[in-house]
């Protein structure tokens, strides 16, 4: 038999306090993507072929780098926000869910800098 | 003795309505464009990585089953940018009342499949494995 309190037995195993920041983040991100993931899309039928030629040159240009460096990151974040929420949801248990959510963050923030530092090379025009 | 009937869920007793199906869809379809994103960072990759590391991905990106795959991506992309842009409005309070409700579920499920063919046609040409 517990000799704790009701209201000790509940305190701070709620998910509160920290969750508005998380549901503004997830809004402001979608609503960044609204734009850059229809530049992208746009941009790509406009290239009309996306050959090694024409891709490397719209990728070079200031503008298109410095918006798809904002892409990659900013799709990162929406994705490891709305994985996170997918991921609570769905995995019960405390451990495996813990595992899994590191996972994904992981492999986000990783894929994220993969990204950023190929359109960096593509900008600077490190390869070849 | 009989067992005592237990109360259940809100959401065991709800009829299953086309809502229901756009609101899981935005899940899943949020899901794969996760993966998608993997996807655009091998993309840039390639690119970065010269143009011979990129013939060879865009080769793999060429295949059938790839070609599926981001046409998958290309029409999940669509649906998740409408059906968001309809989960903002309901976050203002907007749009809540059945009729609206049913109403822009309509419009964001069909203007999703439209976009999606309009999209891939445009992009077809040059998708296509670099042929």
């Amino acid at each position: 038999m517990s000799l704790r309190s009701p209201l000790g037995r509940v305190l701070g195993s709620g998910p509160a306090k920290g969750g508005s920041a998380h549901w503004v983040a997830q809004r402001l991100s979608g609503v960044a993507l609204v734009l850059l993931g229809t530049w992208f899309v746009l941009s790509l039928a406009c290239l009309g072929d996306v050959s090694y030629q024409q891709v490397s040159t719209w990728l070079r240009s200031p503008a298109s780098s410095v918006l798809m460096v904002l892409l990659v990151v900013v799709a990162a974040w929406h994705s490891s926000l709305g994985l996170q929420v997918v991921v609570e949801d769905y995995v019960s248990s405390r451990g495996t869910r813990t595992a899994v959510l590191i996972a994904v963050k992981f492999s986000l923030v990783a894929a994220a800098v993969l990204g950023v530092l190929a359109v960096l090379r593509i900008a600077f025009g490190v390869a070849a | 003795m009989a067992q005592r009937e237990r109360p259940l869920s809100p959401f065991m007793q709800y009829r299953w309505q086309y809502t229901n199906t756009l609101s899981i869809l935005h899940r899943i379809t949020g899901v794969l464009l996760s993966v998608g994103f993997f996807v655009l960072v091998y993309w840039l990759s390639a690119v970065a990585g010269g143009a011979e590391r990129y013939a060879r991905a865009l080769a793999c990106l060429g295949s059938p089953l790839c070609q599926v795959a981001l046409f998958g991506a290309l029409a999940a992309f669509c649906y998740h940018l409408l059906n968001g842009v309809r989960h903002l409005f309901f976050d203002m309070g907007l749009g809540f009342e059945r009729v609206t409700a049913r109403r822009s579920a309509r419009v964001v499920s069909v203007m999703a499949v439209v976009l999606a063919l309009l999209a891939w046609v445009a992009l077809r040409h040059s998708l296509g494995g670099g042929a």
